[in-house]
């Protein structure tokens, strides 16, 4: 179609087993990525994210199970899997000696192709850093270092994007700019693979992975994660927000999970009817000397989702 | 707040590089046992203050005093008497626990029984007597964050800057870990500290936010959600740092 990408491919990840040693990298994943998804794997440092990501670009080979990107077996095919896979490492894969616009031609060229070629693949994120192209890569700022190696990762024409943690370490406003830079690429038919430790960002895929030291703890959308929340989950603020947290996990054995969130506490609770939860927080609450006492419902978030999966899984 | 109860004092902090100007008249005072956000976007210049308030840049005109001591001409008292913690720079994977705290303990020119005695007293705290003999290669990310965070407060210094201190850390240790701060706040050091979780800037009393080299918004998460007109600390940062 308009731009040969009309055939965007589709992931399937079975049984997969890593280990390092006596470490285990990843155990037993088991998911399957559809065509022009965009994915995300949500999970802190040690989850597993990066391992993965380099077990479907095929620079490790698995313990056991198997990654199909269509029909093409990452561990036989791998010469053809890298032709058709664009990868951004958590460090950028730049070479700091050369300009931006050298860079851009090296891994053109590796790929047989050119900058003037593929130009348009690449004009949204490119042309934002094209007035710095006699720049050294070295010297450009963290966010241009990202705009170029997402830029080096797409200058081939990848029907599969993976980027290891493109935002860490970005600020706030910059990766909410990245993130609108993805959505466009995702319309262009590709199908992207991006890891985050950023729970924040997982409302923004389609699909999201929750992993924790080498497991997958949950697979759906966004929205599904959230809606599958178990317990009421409320927030709270006092006049004594230090001490809140200690006060509120001594309560009542039906208070399951409370954690500082921002300027409130969240707090979960199970099998409370609505009409006695006053009793039993806020009356509490007063009795330890708390004043000021604010409680209402509160909507989950992924990361309430995450802290309790967390807390169900160790 | 009184004037010997600020411990970080700054006034018209200006630091040029060429005809760059990194930080633009800066002016802000950070209190005794003070939990200060330091926030802005990448590049708005957060580093290179940290840099002049640890005696390591010397500012291009302006003042700054840390713990009483000048910063341009006091450098090696300033170093004394805080601490610093990052996410990328923090302890030596090569040697075991108790060797980083006995390295940086010697640094900060702590005795042999005092590096003893606050070694095992910040390690019982952590719960992590048994690990003390472990390379720290072995101990996972968040428990290393912790024991970073300890081993830059061991020497009891003024104030401790941690410079994103959480990233990647997991969810619940992220929440340990502020719990540490609030603990060190309360025993009287100041806490200097940036972060990309603007759910972490909602725990800090006061925040400050920069962009393009300078302070545009400085007060408690309250005080700026209400100036702004927005619920969250987020929506404040994105009206500052995108200009509007």
């Amino acid at each position: 179609m308009d731009n040969g990408r009309s055939m965007s491919v589709r992931v399937k990840i079975d049984g997969l087993n890593k280990n390092f040693e006596k470490v285990e990298a990843l155990k037993n994943i088991k998911l399957e990525i559809l065509p022009n998804e965009l994915f995300g794997f949500i999970g802190p440092d040690g989850a597993g994210k990066t391992t993965l990501f380099r077990l479907i670009t095929s620079l490790l080979l698995p313990n056991s199970g198997s990654i199909y990107v269509d029909d093409l077996n990452c561990e036989v095919d791998f010469k053809q899997v890298r032709n058709i896979v664009g990868y951004m490492p958590g460090r950028f894969s730049l070479y700091y000696d050369l300009t931006v616009e050298e860079n851009l031609n090296f891994y053109a060229s590796i790929f047989k192709t050119t900058l003037k070629e593929n130009y348009h693949l690449i004009k949204d994120v490119y042309e934002q850093i094209e007035p710095f192209k006699k720049r050294k890569a070295g010297d450009l700022s963290g966010g241009m270092k990202q705009k170029l190696a997402l830029s080096c990762a797409l200058i081939h024409k990848p029907k599969l994007l993976i980027l290891d943690e493109p935002t860490t370490g970005v600020d706030a406003v910059s990766r909410r700019e990245f993130w609108e830079l993805l959505k466009k690429m995702q319309k262009t038919g590709i199908t992207i693979l991006v890891s985050t430790p950023y729970m924040d960002e997982a409302s923004l895929c389609d699909r999201v992975a929750l992993m924790q030291k080498g497991e997958v703890l949950a697979i759906d959308k966004p929205i599904n994660i959230v809606n599958d929340y178990h317990g009421d989950l409320w927030q709270v603020s006092t006049n004594n927000m230090n001490k809140l947290v200690s006060h509120m996990e001594g309560l009542d054995k039906r208070i399951t999970q409370v954690f500082r969130f921002g300027e409130t506490v969240h707090c979960t609770t199970m099998d409370i009817e609505e009409s006695i939860v006053d009793e039993i927080i806020v009356e509490g609450l007063k009795k330890l000397n708390h004043d000021k006492i604010k409680i209402d419902r509160a909507h989950p978030q992924i990361e309430d989702c995450f802290l309790s999966l967390m807390v169900d899984n160790n | 707040m009184t004037e010997e109860n600020n411990i970080i004092v700054v006034k018209d902090l200006v630091k040029k590089f060429g005809s760059f100007v990194a930080n633009d008249n800066l002016n802000f005072e950070v209190g005794k046992g003070e939990i200060f956000g330091f926030l802005g976007a990448n590049g708005a210049g957060k580093t290179t203050t940290i840099k002049i308030l640890s005696g390591l840049s010397k500012p291009t005109s302006g003042q700054a005093t840390v713990a009483g001591f000048d910063v341009s001409r006091e450098t090696d008292k300033v170093k004394r008497n805080i601490g610093y913690m990052s996410q990328k720079f923090s302890l030596y994977d090569d040697m075991t626990v108790k060797e980083n705290f006995r390295f940086y303990g010697g640094i900060y020119g702590l005795s042999r029984k005092d590096i003893t005695d606050k070694t095992a007293s910040l390690l019982e705290k952590l719960d992590m007597l048994d690990q003390k003999d472990m390379l720290l290669k072995k101990i996972p990310l968040g428990w290393k964050q912790k024991l970073a965070f300890s081993v830059a407060v061991m020497h009891d210094p003024a104030v401790v800057f941690l410079d994103e201190p959480t990233g990647g850390v997991d969810p619940i240790t992220r929440r340990q870990f502020w719990e540490m701060i609030y603990e060190k706040a309360d025993e009287g050091i100041t806490v200097f500290v940036t972060t990309h979780y603007m759910d972490e800037a909602e725990y800090c009393e006061r925040v400050s936010i920069m962009a393009e080299g300078k302070i545009e918004a400085l007060d408690t998460p309250r005080m700026l959600k209400k100036q702004f007109g927005v619920k969250t600390m987020d929506e404040v940062f994105v009206k500052i740092a995108r200009g509007n």
